[in-house]
């Protein structure tokens, strides 16, 4: 027993021995890779190791015929009619939402912002259909735009002809009513923080200097929200991504077609397993979202050039 | 002149107070029909819902929408948590899911943003930059990776293939990586100088800088995560293990009333911490800023 414990012992002097013999580059190596070590291991491991096996797999023929066909699979998914109708149908979604979702939240932002009474209890209240599930609401959209729901018969009251909400057109209107009621109180946040912000002597020199409102909120706010009008259009997008919740969940695995998102594309796809196709579909998705994205960050910065400095 | 402001500051009310209204409903509404009886769903909602089985009773030809029941229950409760324990089970795989997800996210998510603001090497900035483009990468992006990488392991169709990924999501990495790069450089300064190790400057000053940060980047991965549909759908496909949130929806017509009870209580815990952590999640999300700096 006790010259086990003599041996642990030794072992941590000879160890701790060592540890200080080291020259501080080394240790600082070592402690510095303790720290993000894991992380960045992870992240290897489940996200960009296989993101470049999936690049590959978007360039081959098959996992067992790894014949080099280049643009073949990207030919095929583009060709495809399902990923057209997806999209299209993303896209047109996120035009409308994206847009909506940055002027509805700064004009939110903005009524806050005037000295009004429960201005805190209206925050909360913006704010609280993030915090709620998707899942835990879902009976209530139904009982408010199912064909014989109540959004009908309020329709019906006012001489209106009923409408199937969720299974027309119109479907794509109601998914962009759910984004928004769940996404605005955040981007409010936001919005909110990046206005008080503004410093205020310049607002002040401007109300002196008799400006109006409106030249107050488009040459000095917007200028100094830009930044954030960035940053809630990216979110906003990212976000538009995930109405396949509430399309699944409202509609099940088989919405009308108007509502077949990417993500249901994905799903199918997956369900067949053709790694070819996911993988080619995965590479361009990635890539579309690496140029939007760099695109915003342009346009924002030819924007907001004279306030960051 | 006031008199025009004036004008202006009630318009903003009333039209906040419409918002109000139309955010809180949806919520409110399913909390108050959770307490109602089987009989009274039925007729309220017998039109939409029309498969209902068993003894349907009183329809009324038209949709009601009541705020409040006639008679307050606690039925769909009792069938809810006693008689069909599957519900439970289904929240008890929430649990299980999230859970061990929000404490390892936010574990390595804090080592690896103290890292990343005490060491600032070239791959390392080039690694947070990656973590930026792959945080904004929707998951009809990652989930395939993600999937690939399951099925190696031989983990597909397990927890794992959902906590595994999950801890490793640069999401908290990125806010936390943000905020503690706020924290005083002198204040890092003065503990070196006094002889604390990195790990005890880590734990004993940069955290405690840090908790508030924390807590709002918990309840922002809880909520997220709480709310998984894409992720067990393709990689959990087994029923038996699946979260509430891809189950409600499957609870089938006839049992409206018992969903609304489900449905409530499966917002309490999210419902908790939002009233709970409002003002650390508000100070969170304000952090948040731009995604550049």
């Amino acid at each position: 027993m006790s010259t086990n414990k003599d041996k642990t012992e030794k072992n941590e002097r000879t160890l701790r021995e060592r540890w200080h013999g080291l020259n501080y580059k080394t240790k600082d190596f070592i402690q510095s890779w303790m720290f993000s070590g894991p992380s960045v291991l992870g992240v290897s491991v489940f996200f960009i190791l296989p993101f470049l096996v999936v690049v590959y797999y978007s360039v081959i023929k098959s996992p067992l015929n790894p014949e080099f066909v280049f643009l073949e699979n990207f030919q095929n998914v583009i060709g495809n009619q399902a990923f057209k109708i997806a999209v299209k149908n993303t896209a047109d979604f996120s035009i409308v939402a994206v847009p909506l979702a940055v002027i509805l939240s700064l004009g939110l932002a903005l009524m806050l912002e005037a000295r009004i009474p429960l201005k805190s209890q209206f925050r909360t209240f913006f704010l609280s259909p993030m915090m709620v599930p998707v899942a835990s609401v879902v009976l209530i959209w139904q009982v408010l735009f199912d064909r014989n729901g109540v959004l009908n018969e309020i329709m019906l009251t006012f001489g209106l002809d009923k409408i199937d909400w969720l299974k027309s057109e119109w479907a794509i209107g109601v998914i962009v009513v759910l984004y928004l009621w769940k996404n605005l109180g955040y981007n409010m946040i936001l919005f909110m923080a990046a206005l008080s912000n503004i410093p205020r002597e310049l607002l002040e020199v401007a109300d002196v200097e008799g400006a109006s409102e409106t030249y107050k909120f488009f040459s000095i706010k917007l200028r100094y929200l830009s930044p954030t009008v960035l940053f809630v259009t990216i979110l906003s997008m990212i976000n538009s991504f995930k109405v396949f919740r509430e399309i699944y969940l409202l509609t099940g695995e088989y919405p009308v077609e108007r509502l077949y998102m990417l993500q249901h594309f994905m799903n199918n796809t997956f369900e067949a397993l053709d790694y070819q196709k996911l993988s080619a579909a995965a590479v361009i998705l990635a890539i579309a979202m690496v140029i939007i994205i760099a695109l915003l960050f342009k346009v924002e910065d030819s924007f907001g050039k004279d306030v960051e400095g | 002149m006031k008199k025009k402001k004036y004008f202006g500051r009630a318009a903003m009310f009333i039209i906040s107070a419409v918002f109000a209204f139309l955010f809180l409903m949806p919520t409110v509404l399913t909390i108050t029909n959770s307490f109602m009886e089987q009989s009274e769903i039925n007729a309220n909602y017998g039109m939409i819902f029309s498969n209902i089985t068993g003894d349907r009773g009183y329809i009324a030809d038209k949709v009601t929408l009541k705020f409040i029941p006639d008679k307050v229950s606690l039925s769909q409760y009792i069938t809810a948590l006693i008689k069909s324990p599957d519900y439970l089970l289904k929240f008890w795989n929430s649990v299980i899911l999230v859970v061990p997800i929000v404490f390892l996210q936010l574990g390595t998510a804090a080592l690896a943003s103290y890292g990343f603001t005490r060491w600032r090497g070239k791959f390392r900035s080039f690694m947070f930059f990656f973590y930026v483009i792959l945080m904004l990468m929707p998951y009809q992006v990652t989930l395939v990776p993600n999937y690939l990488v399951s099925e190696w392991m031989g983990i597909l169709n397990t927890r794992w293939s959902i906590i595994f990924p999950g801890m490793f999501a640069p999401f908290s990495v990125f806010l936390l990586t943000k905020s503690m790069r706020r924290i005083p450089a002198s204040l890092i300064e003065a503990a070196k100088l006094d002889g604390a190790s990195e790990w005890q400057i880590f734990t004993r000053v940069c955290l405690p800088q840090c908790r508030s940060a924390l807590y709002s980047i918990a309840i922002l991965v809880f909520i997220d995560y709480w709310n998984m549909v894409e992720q067990p759908i393709i990689l959990l496909p087994d029923p038996a293990q699946q979260p509430l949130s891809v189950y409600l929806s499957q609870i089938n017509a006839g049992e409206v009333g018992i969903a609304f009870a489900v449905a409530t209580i499966y917002m309490i815990p999210t419902l908790l911490l939002f009233l709970h952590g409002e003002e650390y999640l508000v100070e969170g999300i304000a952090h948040q800023g731009s995604v550049k700096g």
